[in-house]
């Protein structure tokens, strides 16, 4: 049958009565990322290195701990990346697959410098929060543990502890894990401060809202925007400062490996003239290390404190 | 008429810390408000009026409790505010509720209007059903002139008077007794002021509510006020009925205050004798001693300086803390 | 002598949402110690116009049309001629004494950069000049305050001291953008009586922008009412006050509550400000109009004159409009 004229009408004023949904800051942040062609460009390269690392494992012809040693003492002639011996990016002095070594290397980067920001942003966002919603002599106190902690020379520590306790993938996520919270802390706390002094906090406190859902409802969410940009830029901090330990060769043990000590590596054989055990783990690391402070750029632009 | 509201002697003060004195030195005191009482009749409009500190948004934040007073009592509901564990205030925090200056400051910028509004409901009644809360954010968003289709619009994308009125569609919800507007209208536009002064008055009406309206503008505060009271520095130095204080106020500084206020009139304007206060505020930390307007006065003598004027009751209800007052019309009214 | 003359002034943003039109064909005059009142609200454009005019617009900002100054377009000079009209024949005062002056210089510093730099003076003469011109400005011990910073005066000596500056080369026409808004009626009353004072003394022509009603009153000669970038009224003052001949005047002077006059209900106008990207092909008010008729909205009503100065942009016939 033929909708009768009062279906018809009921069906438009619906239509026109629906909610409208509403467009969140984060939406427009996020359009505001996607016109920063830098960042967007870096975006991918960092989901294709991510790719790399995840997947690259099955295009290795060589399993990555397996030494060839029909290649002993003939490395610099015999290899030289190819794509007929399957050694995609060539051998280390070795013999061991440098494409597999460096698809394991990059992961294990990787998710170094991904742990790290997240234990920075988890641990310190809530420490700092805290303490600067509290204030007074909790702020005082809390604050004044990490400036003791900030103050112990960590590069130290974490190399004594190393080398007591034996390297290990474990002691390194811990050690990184120990630092890394600190800074995202106080920056969290100052953060705080601001969100605290406004109004819609005021609100929520004279309406009788529990300090708790106050922090966790008011003040982190405008937190985000800080702690997201901090996050992508403690990243490859958190790389560097992983390589650097590997590259003193306290790093991660053998078998496992990471950029910095295939860079590690490929610097001390240089003078044999295998120039390609360097470059290719030199050329992910670099590029890991500038798409994520790109990102971080175009996160901090698109998430600009001017729109709060 | 039941009074709703006794404020007596409420003083408020901050320790303000000089930067870079050691930490053992005693702080400065900085007397934000400093023993004014007051009654507040139910269903009735107090203005308070007053310039840059004078307290008045102290005053607001100490009755609302986010600011702790020290000294003095704020008797609402049979119960002492100023003076009460913070699980005792709790209870009372559902009947008092404020509304501020900056609308869009107000409002967190992560949640949706419909979350704003209902907090004030999650918090105090948590069991309420969803489809009851969202009835109730609908009702009340229909009720304060917001299309109830915009629930799930962020506060960025409203202008400063719907702003304003999201403000106070939360301020209601929990259909408090007694609500503070603390410079409600100031940042919005004339034409916008006007539909929100309005609103406020027919809520008022509606709802029963008692309100105490705080501005710097005295134009809009005698429009919406029946009663007013004037702060400087801190202090009362004079309340009454709204219609009386404008017509013939009898405290010098009042009497400026009004002859500085202009109106819209060119001819009414340009015949007007305006005596201009002169002289600059006083220093909040170091106000002058005895009476603290005497530094400005027009009518102060040497005496002004050693006691503090004491707030006596002329008539009717007008409280004036001036020794030498007298009335004096200053405006032509029609 | 008509000192400032604009014509058909058209102020656009590119903004990444569109194109926003500030000001959409405004003209204003202004004779030699005159003043002239530009009201309106937000997204009227008011302050635009200033803008334009000192070429101090957004660089994403454009502006055509014309804007005669003592017989030059400064609409399309260059930065070197425009510096040289800037402060010396106008000067402008801004709405925020807290930010307008330089928190890390001392007063004599920032008052004797602008003599040194316009007029070629020594740094002692302009520094002596400064003190001269803080006394007019009645500023309390101004020989040994001048060396002060920013910080160490209160919000209207802040003003006073802007007031002071924009002085210093006896400008012919000073703008002044909401120079009152952010101060205490008190303050205002006595800043209000300042510029009073040195329109007198100095015979320096004033605009002021606002959208106060009542100083508006108490101050101008003429005043010209804004809408959506356009002008919606223009006359004498008192003729504007006493017989609004626009239905958005009309509706502004019975939205502000008086404190001489009682009343029940504010008389409101519906609506909100005008979003500046979207404005009507026609009358920018008729979205918002009491009494708009079906051409409001699609053709703009042209600005008319009905007497001496006295002109409108409206369809509806005058009597009609109350």
């Amino acid at each position: 049958m033929f909708p009768n004229r009062t279906t018809v009408e009921d069906i438009e004023n619906a239509a026109a009565l629906a909610e409208v949904q509403g467009r969140s800051l984060w939406a427009s942040a996020r359009a505001r990322f996607m016109r920063n062609k830098a960042a967007v460009v870096s975006l991918i390269v960092l989901i294709l290195v991510a790719a790399f690392a995840l997947f690259g494992g099955f295009f290795a012809q060589w399993e990555r701990d397996f030494v060839d040693f029909s290649l002993m003492g003939r490395n610099a002639h015999l290899g030289v990346p190819s794509f007929e011996t399957g050694h995609y990016f060539g051998t280390d002095n070795s013999g061991r697959d440098l494409f597999a070594r460096t698809v394991q290397g990059t992961g294990i980067s990787l998710m170094v410098g991904i742990v790290g920001a997240m234990v920075a942003v988890l641990v310190g966002t809530l420490y700092g929060a805290t303490a600067g919603y509290f204030g007074g002599r909790v702020d005082g106190i809390m604050m004044r543990i990490v400036d003791v902690l900030m103050s112990i020379p960590f590069m130290f520590v974490l190399i004594l502890m190393l080398v007591i306790f034996g390297r290990s993938i474990l002691m390194l996520f811990i050690g990184i894990g120990l630092i890394s919270w600190l800074d995202m802390a106080r920056i969290a706390r100052g953060q705080t401060l601001t969100i605290k002094n406004k109004e819609f906090v005021e609100v929520a406190v004279a309406t009788g809202v529990h300090p708790l859902r106050i922090i966790l409802r008011h003040i982190i969410p405008n937190l985000l925007g800080i702690v997201v940009v901090y996050a992508t830029l403690l990243v490859p901090n958190m790389i560097i400062f992983e390589s650097f330990i590997s590259f003193l060769g306290l790093g991660v043990q053998e078998p496992n490996t990471s950029l910095g000590a295939l860079i590690s590596e490929g610097a001390g054989t240089m003078q044999y003239g295998t120039l390609w055990q360097l470059l290719f783990p030199l050329f992910f690391f670099v590029l890991t290390i500038f798409a994520f402070f790109f990102v971080g750029d175009g996160l901090r632009d698109a998430l600009d404190p001017k729109d709060r | 008429m039941s009074t709703i509201l006794s404020v007596k002697d409420l003083s408020v003060t901050f320790d303000i810390r000089r930067p870079g004195a050691w930490p053992w030195t005693p702080a400065d005191k900085l007397h934000a408000v400093n023993e004014v009482s007051f009654d507040l009749a139910a269903g009735e409009c107090l203005g308070i009026v007053g310039e840059s500190g004078s307290g008045k948004s102290t005053l607001a934040r100490a009755i609302v409790g986010t600011v702790p007073s020290s000294g003095g009592q704020i008797m609402f509901e049979g119960g002492d505010l100023a003076n009460m564990s913070s699980a005792e205030r709790r209870v009372h925090r559902r009947d008092v509720q404020m509304i501020f200056q900056d609308p869009l400051a107000a409002l967190n910028p992560r949640m949706t209007v419909g979350e704003i509004i209902a907090e004030p409901l999650i918090t105090h009644e948590p069991n309420t059903p969803r489809a009851e809360v969202k009835k109730r954010v609908a009702e009340l968003m229909e009720r304060v002139g917001l299309l109830p289709n915009l629930i799930n619009r962020y506060p960025h994308e409203f202008s400063g008077g719907q702003c304003q009125r999201i403000g106070i569609a939360r301020a209601l919800i929990l259909k408090p007794k007694l609500l503070i507007c603390d410079e409600p209208v100031s940042a919005l536009d004339v034409s916008v002021q006007a539909q929100v002064v309005n609103l406020l008055m027919g809520l008022q009406r509606d709802f029963g509510l008692s309100l105490i309206f705080i501005a710097h503008d005295l134009s809009v505060v005698k429009h919406i006020s029946d009663r007013i009271m004037v702060l400087y520095l801190g202090r009362t130095m004079e309340h009454a009925d709204a219609h009386a204080l404008t017509t013939q106020p009898e405290h010098p500084y009042t009497q400026a205050l009004i002859s500085s206020v202009p109106i819209p009139d060119p001819v009414l304007e340009k015949a007007r004798s305006r005596p201009i206060l002169e002289g600059e505020l006083p220093s909040p930390l170091a106000p002058p001693s005895g009476c603290v307007f005497r530094t400005r006065c027009v009518k102060a003598v040497a005496s002004c300086a050693n006691e503090r004027p004491i707030m006596t009751d002329i008539g009717h209800h007008h409280y004036v803390a001036c020794p030498y007052h007298t009335p004096k019309q200053v405006l032509e009214t029609a | 002598m008509s000192l400032l003359n604009i014509q058909d002034l058209k102020v656009s943003f590119t903004t990444p949402e569109g194109e926003v039109n500030a000001v959409n064909g405004l003209n204003l005059s202004l004779n030699e110690g005159e003043t002239l009142a530009v009201v309106g609200e937000s997204g009227s454009g008011k302050s635009q116009t200033a803008f334009a005019t000192m070429g101090l617009l957004a660089k994403n900002g454009r502006a055509t049309g014309t804007i005669n100054f003592d017989g030059q377009n400064l609409l399309g000079m260059s930065t070197k001629a425009l510096n040289k009209v800037r402060s010396q024949q106008i000067g402008m005062i801004f709405q925020d004494p807290m930010t307008s002056l330089n928190p890390y210089l001392r007063i004599s510093e920032q008052m004797a950069e602008v003599l040194t730099l316009h007029k070629g003076m020594s740094k002692r003469d302009a520094i002596t000049e400064s003190v001269k011109m803080l006394d007019a400005v009645r500023i309390p011990d101004a020989r040994n305050r001048i060396t002060n910073y920013p910080h160490e005066f209160s919000g209207g000596m802040r003003q006073r001291i802007m007031i002071a500056m924009s002085l210093l080369c006896r400008p012919r026409l000073l703008i002044a953008d909401e120079p009152t808004t952010a101060l205490d009626v008190t303050v205002q009353a006595q800043i209000m009586q300042l510029l009073g004072d040195i329109r007198r003394e100095f015979g320096t022509a004033i605009i002021l922008i606002t959208h106060d009603l009542g100083v508006v009153a108490g101050f101008c000669d003429r005043t010209l009412v804004l809408y959506g970038g356009q002008v919606m009224e223009e006359g004498q003052t008192e003729t504007v006050f006493a017989n609004p001949t626009h239905p958005y005047t009309l509706g502004l002077l019975q939205a502000v509550p008086r404190l001489d006059r009682e009343e029940v209900e504010l008389a409101t106008i519906a609506g909100e400000p005008p979003d500046m990207s979207r404005l009507p092909a026609g009358c920018p008010f008729s979205p918002r109009c009491a009494v708009a008729m079906d051409r409001c909205a699609t053709q703009r009503p042209a600005l008319e004159t009905l007497e001496a100065g006295h002109r409108r942009a409206c369809h509806k016939p005058i009597a009609e409009v109350a």
